[in-house]
């Protein structure tokens, strides 16, 4: 026995002259028997669309007539001579790039001011939080088209202020200037679920680091810098990965705020999703929506390279 | 630590700015909830919290809903489609999980790796061909293809969820139960599945509220308004309703959230352990 392997009886008597086939069985019958439903799962819904799909990118699919092989059209065609996807890319890192960043910090922001006790925590914490839980919601979406409305409650609290006249008020999702700013409010708003992973990680740190801090005089500047920092990077990390891969792929609130037509005023916000949806489900062009899938996996899988590969200069491992 | 005079300002500070974020965070929703209890012509004249004179006609009107289907059938349809995706995660998620964390085999560091890129993969990738092979399937415009997957364990974070927990059980109840006997099958239900029950709860819930919040899938696979999940009949019901009926349409939303919400206030423990456990150890 080995310390890992589960034994089938309490005495370990595998006899020598054993094959190594059936060895092999024995050892894994149990495990593959508990993996089969994923096994499956994985080989028709995963393993063989992706393939497939990388076929059909290089074909005119269009689901009704037989598809035709097109070699690497669809791809110099996106690249060279579709205008709609150069819009598409640009809004989309435009959401990504801002995004991301402005929901991770506030969600350190947040999560460092609470961590240092505070009366009614869980309050904060459960009003933080519900946004994450709802974000994805067409009713979020729809109420979001309402808040940034010409009439909505942004512009009433604008006027308030006195910076707008409600009679004569521009709608912030009509206007192509300021209708991605929208849905890049909306990301952020969603810090929550990320925060409460950072409050997890921040009662992680041994308070023995603070405390022999303390003794030589770390100032708490000099605490978060060179403790509370380095040991949160790790989480810091987890949470950029996640959130930029899941921001890659945002659809509803652009459907929704868009009004499921287009792209809103003037494609200011075809998300990339968005623009892939009408493709293969609009237009049918299944090929085409299948190369802008692999292209997006290119995308978001150097986005990750880059992060794993940088993270030996910033993210802080323990030994 | 004593509180010092400059400690306590500092936390004074601290809590002003705590209710000022969360009154920005949370402001939207009161306000949608308070827009579905006024008149039509009230709701964008003052941004008052407190609907004067108060109505619930919206709630009324709006449930008769859109294309002939009223906000009851789209409940229904939703829960249905919830029902068997909770089953079927619970199940396949928890069946994998316990492979991975408790047993040793081939290619198991590969199979798991496989199973990390699988939960970072784009949708997109599978999504065409997924669609073409439900169309040859005739699943088009029925469920299957949003409930069958599940049984299948294709979603990769209720898998790593229930690793990350199974992991944590200790490792000598499985020899305990060895020596007593037990085969794999055994151990797993009546040792280790009733153990990692809170996991489980995660997964229900997660399930149930991806699930309610889908869209995306519920577009491309329902067309037929009798079949309308709630995502659908609010989409529908927004381009139908026409430019005076905003009450309606907050009305329909927020109740559409009422679910979530109730599982947020019952629940709030699995959430956050969920979220925790598989962000944290990862």
């Amino acid at each position: 026995m080995d310390g890992k392997t589960i034994p089938q009886t309490p005495i370990n008597i595998t006899p020598r002259h054993k094959s190594k086939m059936r060895q092999l069985w024995e050892k894994n019958r149990y495990a593959y028997l508990f993996l089969l439903p994923w096994l499956i799962g994985l080989c028709v819904f995963t393993v063989y669309p992706v393939f497939s799909s990388l076929q059909l990118s290089f074909t005119n699919h269009d689901l009704f007539r037989p598809p035709a092989w097109v070699g690497l059209s669809n791809y110099v065609d996106m690249f060279t001579d579709n205008k709609r996807f150069a819009k598409a890319l640009s809004v989309t890192f435009r959401y990504v790039l801002m995004g991301v960043p402005l929901q991770l910090s506030t969600a350190l922001v947040l999560a460092l001011m609470l961590n240092r006790g505070l009366p009614g925590l869980p309050v904060f914490r459960a009003a933080f939080y519900i946004p994450s839980l709802l974000g994805g919601s067409v009713a979020i979406s729809v109420l979001w088209r309402q808040l940034f409305g010409s009439q909505g409650l942004f512009n009433q609290v604008l006027s308030l202020m006195g910076a707008v006249d409600l009679k004569n008020a521009i709608s912030w999702v009509s206007n192509p200037s300021y209708s991605l700013y929208t849905l890049i409010i909306l990301i952020m708003w969603q810090f929550g679920s990320p925060m409460i992973i950072f409050i997890a990680g921040l009662k992680q740190i041994p308070y023995e680091l603070y405390e022999s801090a303390q003794i030589d005089g770390a100032t708490k500047r000099a605490q978060f810098v060179h403790i509370t920092f380095p040991m949160l990077t790790p989480i810091l990390f987890f949470n950029l990965v996640m959130q930029i891969v899941s921001a890659f792929q945002a659809f509803t609130p652009a459907f929704i705020v868009g009004g499921g037509r287009g792209g809103g005023p003037l494609d200011s916000i075809l998300f990339y999703s968005l623009y892939l949806y009408f493709l293969a489900f609009s237009e049918f062009r299944m090929g085409y929506a299948s190369a802008m899938a692999w292209v997006l996996l290119t995308i978001i899988g150097i986005f990750t390279a880059i992060l794993f590969l940088s993270s030996r200069k910033w993210v802080h491992y323990e030994s | 630590m004593q509180y010092s005079g400059k400690n306590r300002t500092g936390r004074t500070i601290r809590l002003i700015i705590m209710i000022v974020v969360s009154v920005i965070t949370i402001y939207p929703l009161l306000w949608m909830l308070a827009s579905s209890f006024k008149f039509e012509t009230d709701i964008f004249k003052n941004m008052n919290l407190m609907p004067n004179p108060a109505t619930l006609e919206n709630y009324i009107k709006g449930w008769r809903g859109a294309s002939g289907q009223n906000f009851g059938v789209y409940f229904k349809n939703s829960f249905i489609i919830i029902f068997f995706v909770v089953l079927g995660n619970m199940t396949s998620s928890s069946l994998t999980a316990f492979a991975f964390a408790r047993m040793d085999f081939t290619f198991k560091k590969i199979l798991f790796a496989v199973m990390l890129v699988t939960m970072m993969l784009p949708f997109h990738v599978t999504l065409i061909p997924r669609y073409i092979m439900f169309n040859n399937m005739g699943w088009i415009d029925t469920y299957y293809p949003l409930t069958v997957p599940a049984f299948f364990a294709t979603h990769g974070f209720f898998i790593f969820l229930n690793v990350q927990f199974m992991r944590g059980i200790p490792k000598e109840l499985d020899y305990a139960a060895t020596v007593d006997g037990c085969g794999p099958i055994m151990l797993y239900s009546t040792v280790i599945l009733p153990l990692s029950l809170p996991a489980l709860a995660s997964t229900a819930i997660f399930s149930f509220i991806w699930t309610w919040n889908d869209f995306f899938s519920q577009l491309i696979y329902i067309s037929d308004p009798l079949k309308y999940t709630i995502s659908l009949g609010l989409r529908s019901f927004m381009d139908a309703t026409t430019r005076s009926a905003y009450g309606q349409i907050f009305a329909m939303s927020l109740l559409s959230l009422v679910p979530i919400l109730i599982f947020f206030i019952t629940c709030q423990r699995y959430l956050i352990e969920g979220i925790v456990t598989t962000g944290i150890k990862g």
